[in-house]
């Protein structure tokens, strides 16, 4: 087991080097000189566009600015943005607001997602599953902009409970309402996926055992069918990782939360390299490290997988 | 004194019913396989049959929108914006003057086709790399991996925007879904992957095994057919979402060209209305609810069928 | 308009307003409506003057592009901060009037090509430190050098020693005495004087000059607020402004102070004023365009801004060229856009249709603008649109669609859908509009004359005068002359309004180039944009400046 942790700790060092060369690639090969942008229609001159595009290394071949760029990465130094702010602060800002925003949507929809498709399986083709598939279908065809206006609107503004937006400190509380607006997609996708998996494994033989032998309904439902159905949500949970920290950017929008995917967002836009690339390679270890938790998880899930060398 | 007792003497027909006939196989019909086993079992439900009605329907209109919304409707007059319905406008106008009736027949082909083009093809890659990297596991699984862990971290605003760029055709539908789909196959991969390695413990595997059969076949005819369940599943919920991400690429300016007419672009700009005429988002949305309600009702039965369990409860 | 983001589509510029500007009359029939309405607010409880409160006021804004340098302050996010922060020799009233702010006098010589500045006595910065003339040299100096890499440099550039191409020094700026400097110019500049409204031309403080970049994460001014604290500036969150005790000039403040938050959404900051938690909005995004005044009806205003938009047909376009078939082409486009319809409905009545190239705040428009010869063309006509289109079709025919680009991150599409369905409608050709993901994207085809069609084009004015809006755009070889448009007699006249010696022939001069301008159309005007406010009812003394942005200094609670 602790074998298996270290070897996929290990593959961490191949993957990083690899994401973050493709995304200055990727930044690379978007059309436009990002520093004439800054200035709008109305521009300086080109001799103090270009003397900035030097001190940004812009004018150097992309191989070159990405060895530039790794070789501050190991002094501690990670760029600056087009703003001449350092992007290791721009990080440790946006981060923790998004982390606990995802881990509250996360919590949201595997709480109740997994609550309703359980309860959605049981009763299949009854009144409550029904309801659940109206639900799915609403929530799949209204646009996350618009369940979050509506929210704020009703929430914040006509029934004055929550604030309208969150706060610069973001503090718990005030990101349920977002959390749950971010979650709302995902939720309609685990409801389905437990709801599936909870009617198949009702069939199975070690279900008919379970109560076979007498063991009480919440029991069987409990540790033989819940337990067996939770695969694939779990691995959904860990896949979906990166719609709510990166891909928050409406969510973001309406609430007024400096996040990671709203920066992002309009780093990508700028064409600002290395904001994009920080973010991305710390996406990347959250995601190795959510996938690994996913894999061990399985194995206590499922104790046929065996994770032996 | 005799007896009246009958006796009855059991004995069975001589080669009445002979071993060969036990054991035969009737060569002349087709083997059982898992795939007709649940056709059989999907024939025999009226909920199949309404689900291909209205999936028929969609196609249709997908197909041949202009016997069901003439090219008269398609001029924009700007004085009719958020005009209600009337006669021969039976869903009204929109904020550009636009019918809004003629917008929904004609957005079904760009939409439909975007979201089964996407969610195929996502699907079939990510339900391919899953399961191999599931059940052969080792070095290809860590590869395969590794690389869906990158996929997920690229920025889709990024990676869309790039595609979109390098892509040397222009943009239409199949660039939208491949954009769509590059960024989308590396979550079916980890939840088939995942359900692989379930379902390749199970103990008809092991019998397989020890009856020889190859290790392709098994996976392909054993485990395969027993993982499916939550790929489908994320897959019609999928072609939801795909059919709502064309129109936030459009609203980014990497989706279909401003004049094409899909249900997403529709929405997004009905956003705009929201408050002074949310009409203009339901319909729209009603088009996208329905489409979805009948892959995900298609997508449970073939689910269903698939499960011989299931079935055999009904 | 000046930049790519959506929080920063009215980019730019605070500047300055004109001499000429005191009777601005044009096209400001809303804000005389908003201003009555604030005061019927207000009732009758204080007195204006009466001594200023504590009362914090919170506002919108936008993250700073940059730290809080003036010269290389060109978005409205800073500008808005180093506005208040700073002062300079003139400011603006809420009409554009200009103000003597830290000078006492500022008088040119005969020829407006030598300017002599007095600055008040006794003048302080927020640290202590005179306000000198030295303050003002070195700092301009600042801003100009090559080196410093300063986006408004080229404000100085009619300022005798500038180069824009290696370090150099302002050698036309000379100190008389420590209240007392001289300016130098290249050419004569009749309005110089407005120029040094905007923020570029305020003085720094010694400490500046030690560290800049420190300087500009946590400023010190000579203005009417000053930062709370050396942590006053949280990125991404906002920063907060208490009242300069100072500060001697024409902006003192009616309030403690003000505290900005930073959106990236407008559609966040209206629902905050709707809730409560923010008392000025000074954009209203376009959702709200049609409920704003029902929701807040007595705390809103719609008026006029010096902002013109039009979409540019570049003159390198096939079909478009200069000559018979490209100019009626140009006719024919103009006359199919039903402006009236559009800014009704799209827009609901937060633009107006332009008739001209500049903008209605300008002193005297109503006459020579409203009426300017040949805007007929403007004016939405369908049978002599087909019937110019017609005509230059029988020089060479037109195959193919008619596109208008725009930038997808700047809240664009709504309004070309519109104007392309006109175009299509009116003319029976293909028109669509067609997007790029991003700005840098768009300004580089743009750059390289690699524009397949019309695209998107406006400017917000850096001072309220008809040449801010006609050189930069339409002079041959300007800075943001996208169309690559080029006229001898349109330069010719635009250099002799700048150097003449009243405003009236320099406005004859305008006059008669905007005139060619109607004829040849390089761009195709569509609208000026308003400016929307909403604020918390509670507010008194809510007015919007000519340069879209709130009076602050008078805001009381």
């Amino acid at each position: 087991m602790l074998w298996y942790i270290g070897r996929r700790l290990l593959q961490l060092i191949p993957v990083f080097f690899g994401a973050t060369l493709l995304i200055y690639l990727m930044v690379f090969a978007m059309p436009g000189d990002p520093i004439a942008a800054l200035y709008g229609d109305r521009p300086p001159a080109p001799e103090v566009i270009e003397q900035i595009r030097q001190q940004y290394n812009l004018d150097k071949p992309v191989i070159v600015q990405y060895v530039l760029w790794l070789g501050g990465l190991f002094t501690g130094d990670l760029g600056t943005t087009y703003s001449g702010r350092p992007v290791a602060e721009e990080l440790a800002r946006a981060f923790p607001i998004t982390a606990r925003l995802a881990v509250l949507a996360l919590l949201f929809e595997s709480v109740v997602g997994i609550a309703v498709g359980l309860v959605a399986g049981l009763r299949k083709g009854k009144v409550f599953d029904t309801a659940a598939l109206v639900i799915s279908l609403l929530l799949i065809s209204i646009p996350t902009f618009v369940i979050g206006f509506v929210l704020q609107y009703l929430l914040g503004i006509k029934w004055g409970i929550t604030r309208t937006t969150v706060s610069p400190e973001a503090p718990w509380g005030e990101l349920i309402v977002p959390a749950i607006v971010l979650a709302s997609v995902s939720f309609a996708n685990i409801l389905r996926l437990t709801r599936a998996s909870v009617a198949e494994n009702m069939g199975a033989d070690f279900v008919r055992t379970a109560t076979a032998k007498g063991l009480k309904r919440g029991r069987v439902i409990r540790v033989h069918i819940l337990r067996n159905s939770l695969i694939p949500v779990v691995t959904y949970l860990g896949t979906d990782l990166g719609s709510l920290m990166v891909g928050a950017v409406v969510t973001e929008g309406i609430f007024n939360i400096a996040g990671v995917g709203g920066t992002v967002y309009q780093a990508v836009v700028k064409g600002e390299g290395p904001t994009v690339v920080a973010f991305v390679a710390v996406m990347v270890i959250i995601f190795m490290l959510a996938n690994l938790l996913v894999d061990l998880l399985y194995a206590v899930l499922d104790p046929r997988i065996r994770y032996a060398k | 004194m005799p007896s009246n007792r009958n006796i009855e003497r059991y004995v069975a027909p001589f080669e009445e019913t002979p071993v060969a006939a036990v054991d035969a196989v009737n060569t002349s019909q087709k083997a059982s396989s898992v795939w007709g086993d649940a056709w059989k079992d999907m024939r025999g439900r009226w909920l199949t049959w309404v689900c291909l009605a209205l999936i028929v329907v969609i196609a249709f209109v997908a197909i041949f929108p202009d016997l069901l919304a003439p090219s008269s409707l398609k001029s924009c007059r700007i004085l009719n914006s958020v005009e209600p319905p009337e006669a021969g406008h039976p869903f009204g106008f929109d904020v550009q003057g636009c019918d809004v009736y003629y917008r929904v027949i004609h957005g079904a082909r760009a939409s439909v086709t975007v979201g089964l083009l996407a969610t195929i093809m996502a699907t079939v890659v990510g339900a391919i790399i899953g399961a191999v990297a599931g059940y052969y596991g080792g070095w290809l699984d860590s590869i395969v991996s590794r690389l869906g862990d990158i996929f997920f971290a690229i920025p889709s605003v990024l990676g869309a925007i790039v595609v979109m760029t390098v892509i040397p055709w222009g943009r239409n539908e199949v660039t939208l879904a491949l954009t769509l789909a590059v960024f989308g196959w590396p979550q079916v991969a980890r939840i088939m992957r995942g359900a692989v390695l379930t379902a390749k413990n199970a103990d008809y595997v092991t019998a397989s095994i020890a009856l020889g059969v190859s290790r392709g076949k098994i996976l392909l005819k054993h485990v395969v057919p027993n993982a499916l369940a939550p790929v489908i599943v994320i897959a019609t919920v999928s072609l939801g979402t795909y059919i709502v991400a064309e129109a936030t690429l459009s609203f980014l300016g990497i989706g279909l060209g401003d004049s094409a007419i899909s249900w997403g672009h529709d929405i997004s700009t009905a956003q705009e209305a929201i408050r002074t005429t949310p009409m203009l988002m339901v319909y729209p949305s009603a088009a996208l609810a329905i489409t979805v309600l009948a892959f995900l009702l298609l997508g449970d039965i073939v689910r269903d069928a698939l499960d011989p369990k299931a079935r055999a409860r009904r | 308009m000046k930049t790519n983001r959506k929080a920063l589509a009215a980019l730019s510029i605070f500047a300055a307003g004109s001499l000429a500007l005191t009777a601005c009359g044009g096209g400001s029939g809303d804000s005389g409506k908003s201003s009555e309405s604030t005061t019927s607010s207000q009732g009758t409880t204080t007195d204006p003057n009466a001594a200023a409160t504590t009362d914090i006021i919170s506002t919108n804004g936008t993250e700073p592009q940059n730290p809080l340098i003036p010269t290389n302050t060109t978005e409205v996010g800073g500008g808005k901060i180093t506005d208040l922060v700073f002062a300079g020799l003139v400011s603006f009233d809420a009409k554009g009037a200009p103000q003597l702010d830290q000078a006492e006098s500022i008088e040119p010589n005969a020829d407006n090509t030598v300017w002599t500045v007095k600055l008040k006595s006794g003048l302080k910065f927020s640290d202590g430190t005179p306000v000198t003339s030295d303050s003002f040299i070195k700092a301009w100096n600042y801003g100009a050098k090559f080196s410093n890499k300063q986006g408004a440099s080229y404000f100085f550039e009619n300022i005798k020693g500038y180069d824009a191409e290696k370090d150099s020094e302002l050698t036309g700026l000379k100190k008389t005495s420590d209240t007392e400097f001289t300016v130098t110019l290249n050419n004569p500049e009749s309005d110089f004087k407005l120029r040094i409204g905007y923020t570029a031309f305020v003085p720094l403080p010694e400490v500046a000059f030690k560290d800049m970049k420190a300087f500009g994460e946590s400023p010190i001014g000579n203005g009417p607020y000053k930062l709370a604290d050396a942590k006053a500036w949280t990125h991404n969150a906002g920063i907060e402004l208490v009242k300069s005790d100072s500060y001697q000039g024409a902006r003192t403040p009616k309030n403690g102070g003000i505290s900005i938050k930073f959106y990236t959404t407008q559609d966040a900051a209206y629902a905050d004023v709707q809730g409560g938690n923010l008392d000025v909005l000074d954009q209203i995004p376009s959702k709200a365009f049609k409920t704003f005044t029902s929701d807040f009806p007595d705390s809103n205003v719609n008026q006029s801004a010096a902002i013109f938009q039009s979409f540019t047909i570049p003159q390198y376009l096939e079909h478009f060229k200069p000559g018979e078939e490209g100019e009626l082409r140009r006719q024919a486009i103009s006359l199919a856009v039903d402006r009236d319809a559009i800014t009704d409905k799209i827009f609901e009545g937060t633009r107006a249709p332009a008739k001209d190239f500049t903008s209605p705040v300008l002193s005297g428009w109503d006459t020579w603008g409203k009426g300017l010869a040949g805007n007929d063309v403007l004016s939405y006509n369908a049978d002599k649109a087909k019937e110019l289109w017609a005509k230059a079709d029988a020089i060479s025919k037109y195959e193919g669609t008619f596109t208008i680009a725009y930038n997808a991150d700047g809240d664009h599409q709504t309004w070309v859908t519109a104007v392309a369905n006109s175009l299509s409608e009116t003319l029976g050709i293909k028109a669509e509009g067609k997007s790029y993901p991003a700005f840098k994207q768009l300004l580089d085809d743009e750059n390289k004359d690699a524009m397949t069609g019309a695209f998107r084009s406006g400017w917000q004015a850096d001072y309220p005068a008809a040449y801010n809006f006609l050189a930069p755009l339409y002079q041959t070889g300007a800075g943001s002359n996208y169309g690559r448009y080029s006229n001898k007699e349109v330069d010719a006249l635009l250099k002799s309004g700048a150097a003449a010696g009243s405003a009236e022939a320099a406005q004859a001069d305008y006059n008669k180039a905007q005139e060619i301008l109607i004829k040849e159309l390089p761009v195709v005007p569509l609208w000026y944009s308003n400016v929307q406010s909403v604020w918390n009812p509670k507010l008194k003394n809510v007015e919007i400046g000519w340069n879209s942005v709130p009076l602050y200094h008078e805001i009381t609670k």
